[in-house]
């Protein structure tokens, strides 16, 4: 699958595009299929996301998985500071970036 | 093109500015233009005959311009010095600074926020194109 | 240390308008990214992995303990409770919003501090040796100099939209401790025949994927005219760069396409020129700034002795503590270095730690290292065991200086968009590999040196040991070099053959290591020996 990051423009928070919107999570990432250029125009003109891209993604019951350790980590948080990341009480959550 | 910007109280010079190579074979033009990877000390032995250097920016990160003004201006040339091109109101006044009088952006320049961007910075460190007294002097008197 | 009067004061306010009215101009959509992204670089600001990234500027590595204690106060309220000092001497904040940075910005004002031309196509903050004005081995204090230059070069009106970035570094001593020849302009205060103070004047150094060691471009340029040397090598640079391709465009690359020779003549043409233009500072103003660096009231009759009872701090005080000019004094490292630690990290109440070491015990004065460490320049031999008390309580008194622990990385892809592997990780293993505090001190000085991608901000390339990280179809690889030098002895590490995984290299390094327990001298270090013995064998023992 296909699906978009980027960061908030005023806050650098990493960001997933949802369908509708951005989020957060990864897992909240959809598919966009070929449309992943338009929408990535369109959000940057409106400044609701900086530096946009598009990444591919596995599928996986936990919802998409980044192909790119880049990614994984930018979805996470610093591999080393698991304290800090997005799921700080979940010891296994290292195991998916690696 | 956007409106020109110009700091300078003589009439705008009409004649277009040829290419270096074409202005140092040609005894009667007087306005030059200057691109970014020319070497602008060729033009010296001609100052004379200049009326007006318009040095092209490509794009507004080549800070060559900056150089080539300067270089200008050290040589004693008084007449119009125009950039044209890829300007961004944050660069005017290090252009400024650097000997350019008049500005000719691709696109337009708020006289506004040139205006303010301009006086933002009360004194200098550096002496430099423009006449601006540096802070060590002021420290020294 | 440097004081601002009203037009330093000034100067940053202005910068802190500007560029609010910058990030309020990007929010508004009035500017895309393509034309703020060099705007907000020339202020230190990068969109990193997880956040914004705010540079610090802490010019020639020097802080007081009211500039400590904002960084502390700063990392509270704005970041995560922390910091990471650099190899550029400087201090950064990884979890920064684009919104509050210009109060940030107002914030550091207020200690005068900034984050003037700390990235971007600029000139940089000038780095300096970090025992400056401490140093039993240096002619004089070079941050008069350094502070002279840092307001010779601050947004100069024609250098400030450069090739590429500009490093300037200034020492004073024979020794190097500020990885000289690895900058693009190093500068050497020397004494000519005359007993005149000069510079030795090298350049076209860097790393980056093109690593070139700085040469000797002048033996002797009087001190009064360096500004005008130093705007005389930005302008042939300036002019006659490539323009075409970001990775030939620092000027090493310039002077190796001409030649040192060539460079050197146009340099000294432009040289002669910039000489008559007056814009050389005036001696009144470099005494004006030298006399803020006068040399602490440092006191006499104080003993030599150091009570070394205490077995942990004997150890510690024969690997951080080092000799100072002055009697009954000495040099404090701190070691930032704790193992299976992020080195480099400090945490606001560790600032505030030192801030108070500093006030009580250093003449309010602490350094910045280019290893990524802490130091207190002036204490009092009596003091060091308070001291070195304190720093313990904080977590803050490994005994690792220049030992095979104490490891420089880059943040790395954990952080940096850059990046093409982790830094971190790799260090802290090989920490995990060497803790044992007898197998360190047998080794002795031993720098392992880890960059997460070719730009070298770890300084691989003058690594003892350097490990780069790269990307391998998606993984991290690891290529391990070997024979470099950041000190006087500068040398250019060589890679050594495949790469490896992240344990693998881990295993490779203490092949490296093991190889050198054998073959070794009494005496002898590392690099020495791998100088003496060549690179065949070392190969050999970490390839079999």
């Amino acid at each position: 699958m296909r699906i978009l990051t980027g960061n908030d423009l005023k806050t650098g928070a990493v960001i997933w595009w949802t369908g509708r919107g951005w989020s957060i999570h990864v897992e909240d990432a959809a598919d966009v299929g070929e449309h992943g250029e338009a929408i990535l125009a369109a959000e940057d003109g409106a400044r609701r996301v900086n530096g946009g891209y598009i990444i591919n993604a596995d599928e996986t019951p936990k919802g998409p998985r980044p192909a790119h350790i880049k990614d994984r980590i930018r979805a996470l948080g610093p591999t080393v500071r698991p304290d800090l990341s997005l799921k700080p009480a979940d010891p296994a959550a290292g195991e998916w970036v690696i | 093109m956007a409106d020109a910007l110009r700091f300078r109280n003589d009439d705008p010079i009409e004649e277009p500015a040829v290419s270096l190579d074409a202005f140092l074979e040609q005894d009667g033009a007087s306005a030059v233009r200057v691109e970014a990877g020319d070497d602008p000390s060729r033009l010296i032995p001609h100052l004379a005959r200049v009326k007006l250097v318009e040095i092209g920016i490509p794009r507004f990160r080549d800070g060559r311009c900056f150089t080539s003004a300067r270089i200008l201006r050290e040589a004693g040339y008084e007449g119009e010095l125009r950039a044209e091109g890829d300007i961004l109101v944050d660069l005017v006044f290090f252009m400024r600074r650097c000997g350019f009088d008049s500005f000719a952006p691709q696109a337009g320049l708020n006289r506004a926020d040139v205006d303010a961007a301009l006086s933002r910075y009360a004194n200098v460190y550096q002496n430099a194109a423009d006449g601006s007294v540096p802070i060590w002097k002021l420290r020294h008197g | 240390m440097y004081q601002y009067d009203k037009y330093d004061q000034a100067m940053v306010d202005a910068r802190v308008e500007d560029f609010r009215d910058q990030v309020r101009r990007r929010i508004a959509g009035d500017m895309n990214d393509d034309q703020f992204k060099p705007l907000r670089l020339k202020n230190g600001l990068y969109l990193q992995l997880h956040a914004y990234m705010l540079r610090v500027a802490i010019p020639y590595g020097t802080l007081d303990s009211r500039q400590l204690r904002k960084l502390a106060e700063i990392a509270r309220k704005y970041d995560r409770g922390y910091g990471h000092f650099t190899t550029r001497q400087n201090l950064q904040y990884h979890w920064i919003k684009l919104e509050e940075a210009p109060d940030i910005l107002a914030e550091l004002a207020t200690v005068e501090m900034h984050a003037i031309q700390t990235s971007g196509e600029s000139i940089r903050n000038i780095s300096a040796d970090q025992y400056a004005g401490a140093a039993a081995d240096e002619i004089c204090d070079p941050r008069p100099w350094a502070e002279l230059l840092r307001q010779a070069t601050s947004f100069h009106p024609e250098f400030s939209y450069l090739p590429r970035k500009f490093k300037i570094c200034v020492i004073s001593s024979p020794a190097d401790r500020a990885a000289l020849r690895w900058h693009d302009c190093a500068l050497r205060i020397v004494r000519n025949e005359a007993g005149e103070e000069g510079f030795e004047v090298y350049a076209g150094g860097g790393m980056g994927r093109t690593p070139f060691i700085a040469y000797k471009i002048r033996d002797f340029c009087p001190a009064a005219q360096i500004f005008s040397y130093i705007q005389a090598i930005l302008r042939v640079w300036n002019l006659h760069a490539r323009r075409d391709n970001i990775h030939k465009q620092r000027m090493k690359i310039l002077v190796h396409d001409l030649g040192e020779e060539e460079f050197r003549r146009q340099v000294e043409e432009a040289f002669e020129h910039f000489l008559t233009l007056g814009t050389d500072f005036p001696q009144a103003e470099y005494d004006r700034i030298a006399a803020y660096f006068a040399p602490p009231p440092f006191e006499t009759g104080l003993p030599e002795e150091i009570d070394r009872t205490d077995p942990d701090f004997a150890l510690w005080v024969d690997q951080q503590v080092i000799a100072h000019k002055a009697p009954g004094y000495a040099i404090a490292n701190i070691s930032l270095k704790p193992i299976g630690g992020i080195g480099g990290d400090v945490t606001a109440e560790q600032m505030e730690v030192v801030a108070d070491l500093a006030k009580r015990y250093s003449f309010d004065d602490v350094r910045v290292t280019h290893a990524q460490n802490l130091v207190l320049p002036h204490v009092r031999k009596i003091d060091l065991y308070a001291v070195w008390e304190a720093l313990r309580e904080a977590k803050l008194a490994d005994a690792n200086l220049d030992l095979v622990t104490d490891v420089i990385a880059c943040p790395g892809l954990d952080y940096c968009t850059l990046a093409n592997a982790r830094s971190i990780p790799v260090a802290q293993k090989i920490q995990q590999r060497f803790a044992d505090m007898d197998r360190q001190r047998d080794l002795g000085e031993l720098k392992i040196k880890i960059s997460g991608c070719i730009n070298a901000c770890g300084h691989h390339h003058a690594g003892h040991i350097g490990i780069l990280g790269v990307d391998r179809k998606g993984t991290e690889n690891y290529q391990l070099l070997l024979g470099g030098s950041g000190a006087e002895d500068t040398t250019q590490a060589k890679i050594t053959g495949p790469g490896f995984d992240e344990d693998g290299v881990v295993d490779a390094v203490e092949r490296a290591v093991e190889c050198y327990r054998t073959l070794r001298d009494p005496g002898e270090r590392f690099l020495d020996t791998y100088r003496r013995v060549g690179f065949d064998a070392f190969k050999e023992a970490i390839y079999g």
